[in-house]
């Protein structure tokens, strides 16, 4: 099930058929979280920073989701609902479709041992909840970027 | 001057009071858990005096009278029993608690393969056998009515009854005594579905009646000896001046009827009633083996006396069956007939209540259930119908047609034929049971289609020989046949077959039917092959001391322990049901009401089941949910190897192997519990990290937007909002976590007050009204709710909140409702709340009480998923519980809480 808040869907419709300025700009990230007033704080802060921002909650279908929308960028949760993130990421990363996608790993668990693995898997950064929006915000340029 | 009838009437009636009052007071008494006099030596062996029923009581004096001293026959046979064979009676009851036999139907139906063809052939022949009897009983109680009436009829005369009309319709007795018998039977007989079929009042209300029986034989023969003969020496010689003195001694028939009465005391339905099915201690036994030959030897004390006085005195034409109440009568001794008919009355109802008991509870067991779990579609049956009132039914209106049948027996045979005939008659036919049994207790040999063949052979020739001629010739066989035979084929002749002519019928039937029966059986026993199921029941009957652990009948399986759990609490009653399992579980060392599902706990449910509804049933309501295979490989494995010392060996093995494995599977469960606390202490951590970090996330991230400002006045209202609520939900979050370490560490402060549980509830119900309202209907039953309770009762009012929130907030009914069920137990109370929703899945059952456990990912819900935890932990500290309940039909929780008793 995707979750596209109206103002969401909204951009993406319109974008698709912009010019390429705006299109290089207005870059597109996927949000798989399952706390609802998380997700609406990052949509908040990402589309502010001029992100086009879609967003899904459920862990099963996550992986899917990520190949129809085809994001520029990922903000992935650990703890969610059917599946963990960490399943996730290694599906991404073993599909040629999805192998290149620049991953941001948020999680409430910040062991060392959960760092360790999510490196392993091939995770771009990641991030211990909470955390400060600019870092957010600078983290998944950086990614985007390198 | 005669005693008026309406005052014998009168005393009838309030002896039947009073036999009511006993029984209900012994009832009762056992309900509430005090000593049972079940449980005394005593009332044991009075009540097996159902043996003396109408027939010894009036009969051995008619039968005095008429044949001399052979009437002592038939107090031979059973003190042979009781003296001779003690270990064989032994063994019976112990056969009998171990499986839970509840009648001798049951007895051979279970040892032979639970088969339910031979339950109904033992019903069958049990029915045929014992309703000429109850007809019997019937047509001695009339016949002393009308002594009475024919004495009073002087007094009679001119009133209302003048026109030439009997003052007595002794039909109409018959009717109205069969009608309060069979109220009486069906009060205390079938009150309850009891495991052990063992019925305190009536057992108490039969002591009784065996008292009455003996002192007013005592009376009687007192009064003849020392009142009417002048003592010792006079009734000497009037002995030897009477026609009995001249009576000699014929050694077959002695022979043949002293065979017949020991055979009839171990297979007639209400002996084995009252001697395996009743029986609450094999130690019992040891005292009943001299007390109940001495109770004979007193009952027949008198015997020859008033015989001898009755020819003597009263006239010719005087019905020697009634001796006992004409000589006080004639005398003008009118209370002394009063006792005397007392006695007569007690011994025909004894006989008449736990005969109908013992026919109706195998009329139901083997021939109603059957019919109706055949009809019904699988498994449906057992789960959900209501297994229990069905049963009862049964037995209730089998008592009822048991009596009819006796009433119209007693109706169209007219009453006619000399008391002891029936009598013999009837012991006969019980009798064919006796090879079936005695084989299959002894003898590991025997066959299922042995035991069939045997008992129809028997049955038949009994029929033919002696049941249907003694119609006498106007009844289905004509005089030409009785004299010529069949089709003049004689040496078919129903009383000299095979052309052994010149012996008394009742011998000639017995030795024939006992031979064939016996013939047949040992034979086809040998010629047929046991199925696998026969062979070890058969061990475990033949082996009953050696054996402690039971046969093994069902294969591993994966039925739905819930399901059998159903299917229990509509047989046995939800408690028993739900100890049961519980402790099984326990045994095994599992929590909560659910054990593993196997071939031991299946044998023990059947067994317990089978106290109930019989082993055959048992073993067709188990089959049902378990599913078809009914024998394993390894029960298959244990047949082949068949020899004794094998077996032995085998068994002492399977012990060890049973004992083994239990302490390896405790032993793996510590161990895995000792490695799973370590997971846990780590996996609790990172819970509790991601369950305080998710809540911050949002209030860190929200409140850095609104410092940064820009926002206008509605979303600035929204973040403010969120920010709150999750401030709110950490903090509730801390306070569920202080609180549960808080209980966790035994540091809690209780502070118990007196307080009502309907108050309590009450307030627990008001607290969650806001949640509640509208959502979900809760039912109480306030009067249930009474007890006073001394507990922390803040505490406990947390608990019932959280219950009552989680229905409200869980429960997916159309229209929820929630039933809030008070019970008490000695030392314990039970609050049950039972949601009807869908419940919790069997295997998330074990989890709910676990920390951070949700059943379902909705956030909605609110919580932290730590209630139920620090539920739990709560009715620890009270020194009760908190337990889920399964195979409610909804979400069930019971608390239970101790109880000052």
């Amino acid at each position: 099930m995707i979750q596209m808040t109206d103002r969401n869907s909204d951009q993406l419709a319109e974008k698709g058929s912009d010019s390429e300025e705006t299109r290089r700009t207005a870059r597109q990230v996927l949000v798989i979280e399952d706390e609802p007033n998380i997700i609406e704080a990052i949509s908040f802060i990402l589309s502010r920073d001029g992100w086009t921002v879609s967003t899904h909650s459920n862990g099963e279908t996550a992986v899917e989701a990520v190949r129809r929308v085809a994001p520029d960028a990922l903000i992935l949760d650990v703890m969610l609902p059917g599946r963990s993130g960490y399943d996730i990421l290694q599906d991404l990363r073993a599909d040629v479709a999805t192998r290149d996608i620049p991953v941001l790993m948020l999680t409430a668990r910040g062991q060392k041992n959960d760092r360790e693995l999510a490196e392993r898997l091939g995770v771009n950064l990641f991030m211990t909840k909470p955390f400060s929006n600019a870092e957010v915000l600078e983290n998944l340029r950086q990614i985007v970027g390198s | 001057m005669p005693l008026p009838f309406n005052i014998l009437v009168l005393v009838c009636l309030l002896y039947v009071i009073f036999l009511f009052a006993v029984a209900f007071g012994a009832d009762k008494r056992a309900r509430h858990g005090g000593a049972t006099w079940l449980g005394n030596p005593l009332v044991y062996t009075l009540s097996l005096s159902v043996y003396c029923t109408a027939w010894t009581f009036y009969g051995a004096v008619g039968y005095a009278a008429r044949s001399g001293l052979e009437y002592v026959t038939i107090y031979l046979g059973p003190t042979l029993v009781m003296i001779g064979w003690w270990g064989l009676l032994r063994k019976l009851v112990r056969i009998g608690r171990a499986q839970r036999v509840t009648s001798i139907a049951d007895l051979i139906s279970s040892r032979y393969g639970k088969s339910n063809g031979l339950g109904v052939l033992v019903t069958l022949l049990a029915v045929v056998g014992t309703t000429p009897y109850i007809a019997l009983q019937l047509q001695s109680v009339t016949l002393s009515f009308a002594v009475f009436a024919e004495q009073g009829v002087s007094d009679w005369a001119g009133g209302e009854w003048a026109g030439g009309q009997t003052p007595v319709d002794l039909s109409a007795t018959a009717l109205w005594v069969a009608i309060g018998l069979a109220l009486f039977t069906i009060l205390f007989g079938t009150r309850n579905l009891d495991a052990n079929e063992r019925h305190n009042g009536v057992v108490t209300a039969i002591a009784v009646e065996a008292i009455v029986k003996l002192v007013a034989l005592l009376a009687v023969g007192s009064f003849v000896v020392w009142g009417v003969a002048g003592g010792l020496s006079g009734i000497s010689q009037m002995i030897a001046e009477s026609p009995i003195e001249s009576w000699t001694i014929h050694p077959g028939r002695w022979a043949g009827l002293t065979f017949v009465s020991a055979a009839a005391f171990l297979t007639l339905p209400r002996m084995f009633q009252v001697l395996v099915v009743e029986n609450v201690d094999e130690e019992q036994l040891s005292t009943a083996s001299w007390a109940f030959p001495a109770y004979l030897l007193l009952i027949s004390l008198f015997v020859i006396p008033i015989a001898v006085a009755g020819l003597a005195v009263l006239p010719k034409d005087a019905n020697p069956d009634l001796y006992v109440l004409t000589l006080p009568l004639y005398y003008n001794q009118q209370g002394l007939a009063m006792l005397s008919f007392l006695g007569g009355f007690s011994s025909a109802t004894s006989m008449v209540i736990v005969a109908s008991i013992a026919l109706s509870t195998m009329v139901s067991n083997h021939i109603v259930m059957p019919i109706w779990l055949s009809v019904r579609p699988r498994k449906e049956a057992t789960v959900s119908g209501d297994v229990r009132h069905l049963v009862l039914s049964a037995r209730r209106l089998s008592i009822g047609a048991v009596l009819l049948l006796g009433y119209l027996y007693y109706q169209f045979s007219g009453g006619g034929a000399a008391l002891a005939a029936i009598g013999l008659i009837s012991f006969t036919g019980v009798a064919q049971a006796l090879p079936a049994l005695l084989g299959g207790i002894l003898w590991r040999g025997a066959s299922r289609r042995g035991a069939a063949v045997g008992l129809i052979a028997g049955f038949v020739v009994w029929a033919y020989t002696l049941f249907l001629p003694s119609f006498g010739d106007t009844g289905i066989m004509s005089a030409k046949m009785l004299a010529e035979g069949p089709w003049g084929i004689e040496w078919l002749r129903p009383r000299a077959l095979f052309g052994l002519g010149g012996l008394d019928p009742v011998v000639h039937a017995v030795l024939w039917s006992m031979l064939i029966n016996t013939t047949a059986f040992v034979t086809v026993s040998l010629m047929s092959f046991p199925s696998p199921l026969e062979r070890l029941q058969g061990a475990q009957f033949v082996n009953v001391f050696e054996h402690s652990a039971r046969a093994r009948s069902w294969a591993h399986s994966g039925a739905e322990a819930e399901d059998l759990l159903i299917m229990a609490q509509r047989t046995m009653g939800a408690d028993e049901a739900q100890s049961l399992f519980q402790r099984q579980a326990v045994e095994q060392g599992k929590d909560g009401y659910l054990p593993d599902i196997t071939p031991d706990f299946i044998s023990r449910l059947e067994r317990e089941l089978s106290g109930s509804v019989g082993a055959a049933t048992a073993h067709a309501m188990v089959g049902q949910i378990v599913g078809g295979a009914s024998v394993s490989v390894e029960d298959l494995m244990a047949v082949a190897d068949e020899t004794q010392q094998m077996l032995e060996y085998s068994s002492q093995l399977e012990a060890q192997q049973s004992e083994l494995t239990t302490t390896a599977h405790r032993l793996s469960e510590v161990n895995e519990k000792l490695t799973q606390l370590s997971i846990q202490k780590d996996a609790f951590l990172s819970q509790i990290s991601h369950e305080l970090r998710t809540p911050m996330t949002s209030i860190r991230a929200f409140s850095e937007i609104l410092r940064e400002g820009g926002l206008d006045e509605e979303a600035q209202g929204k973040y403010a909002r969120i920010i709150h609520g999750e401030a709110v939900r950490l903090t509730r979050l801390l306070d569920d976590l202080l609180d549960l370490s808080v209980l966790e560490n035994g540091q809690v402060q209780l502070n118990p007050q007196h307080e009502k549980l309907s108050l309590l509830l009450d307030r627990a119900v008001a607290a969650t009204s806001s949640v509640t309202e509208g959502e979900i209907t809760i039912r109480r039953v306030r009067e249930a709710e009474q007890t006073q309770l001394y507990t922390d009762t803040d505490r406990l009012a947390q608990v019932f909140i959280n219950l009552i929130a989680n229905a409200a907030k869980y429960c997916d009914a159309a229209r929820p409702k929630l039933e809030i069920r008070v019970s008490e137990r000695p030392g314990e109370l039970r609050v049950d709340f039972i949601d009807n929703g869908s419940g919790i899945p069997v295997e998330s059952q074990g989890m709910i009480f676990e920390k951070f456990f949700r059943l379902s990912d909705q956030k909605a819900a609110g919580g932290a998923g730590l209630g139920l935890a620090i539920c739990r932990e709560v009715m620890d500290k009270l020194g009760g519980s908190l337990s889920y309940l399964p195979g409610q039909g909804g979400a069930a929780f019971r608390i239970t809480l101790p109880q000052a008793s």
